[in-house]
């Protein structure tokens, strides 16, 4: 994504420079909502204001609303051949391994303090005792994260 | 009414669901328990779409859950939704950008949300699981695949390809 963003902005158009660019990236990554959005709409609202940052936002989304819609339409029509159902079956079972993996690679990345591992078992629990939306899990998180933040600083002085 | 629902639930999912890749999808799964837009087994075809097209996993998501519901106008609201809470808050923050530095208390929150993510996402895992890996065949050819995954590193679409060809093979 950053190399194919960097290509395209930075060195073709010249809209903005490297470093404004990684600066960008990172308050993309710590705001709420979607990098590559966030990334596109900053770029379209630093060159043209609100309507630059909108028609940046739809050109990163164009592609993606073709792609899909047609892919779509397509596996609908033949969704009821036999070899397509087989061949989805065996889909099915490695989109869940892809899943097991990311599983992983979030917990070697993101568990680490023991804040970390308090907020994974305390969601757990909730999640299994609790038919609560995933909404909740994580306003509850970030407020658990904020509480521990507070005790922790009260706690230094 | 269906097209008011989808707004306000992608609206919900681009606010809440924080993060890169599949964050997604455990907000979708609820979403196909509580409407009756796409079944679990549908969310599964659709993350092995979107894995295997170009665009951001959310917006292709989005836009496929949407057109499940609702057709094209259903893509572009639900997609519409999802995006626009990241527009208000970039643009906002843009205004501000001489004095916003990351936030410290916003980056607390943010590190606290990643560990309930990863909570979340192996919840819906293990739902879909239960859809997708029902005998011992499909149970070999997870373990495998989990295994070849870790040891190659190779893009999901060389390993979704291979398990397509598999599963015609094996009749799974």
């Amino acid at each position: 994504m950053l190399p194919l963003l960097k290509a395209e902005t930075v060195d073709k158009r010249g809209f903005l420079s490297e470093e404004e660019l990684l600066n960008l990236y990172s308050i993309g990554q710590c705001t709420p909502g979607i990098i590559a959005i966030n990334v596109a709409t900053f770029i379209g609202y630093k060159q043209k204001g609100v309507w630059g940052a909108i028609f940046s936002t739809i050109g990163m989304i164009l592609p993606s609303m073709f792609i899909i819609i047609l892919i779509a339409s397509v596996l609908k029509m033949y969704m009821h051949n036999r070899y397509i159902a087989y061949a989805f079956a065996g889909i099915r079972v490695c989109v869940i391994a892809l899943i097991a993996d990311i599983v992983y690679e979030l917990w070697r990345k993101n568990i680490k303090t023991f804040i970390d591992v308090t907020i994974f078992v305390l969601a757990v629990l909730v999640l299994l005792f609790a038919d609560i939306s995933a909404v909740w899990v994580v306003i509850f998180a970030a407020l658990t994260a904020l509480f521990a933040e507070e005790i922790k600083r009260k706690r230094a002085k | 009414m269906t097209y008011l629902l989808l707004f306000v639930e992608f609206f919900k999912i681009g606010l809440f669901a924080i993060g890169g890749g599949l964050v997604t999808v455990p907000f979708l799964f609820d979403l196909s328990e509580k409407y009756t837009w796409f079944s679990a087994k549908e969310l599964t075809d659709m993350i092995a779409v979107a894995e295997s097209t170009p665009g951001p996993l959310g917006v292709n998501m989005a836009i496929y859950a949407g057109f499940g519901a609702g057709g094209i106008l259903g893509a572009i609201i639900a997609v519409l939704g999802l995006v626009l809470p990241s527009v208000v808050i970039i643009i906002m923050v843009a205004r501000l950008m001489d004095k916003y530095q990351c936030n410290t208390r916003v980056q607390v929150m943010l590190r606290g949300i990643r560990p309930s993510v990863l909570a979340l996402i192996l919840f819906a895992g293990l739902e879909l699981a239960r859809i997708a890996v029902v005998d011992v065949l499909a149970i070999v050819l997870f373990l495998s695949l989990v295994a070849a995954i870790r040891i190659w590193r190779k893009s999901p679409i060389f390993y979704l390809f291979v398990s397509a060809i598999l599963g015609i093979v094996l009749q799974l």
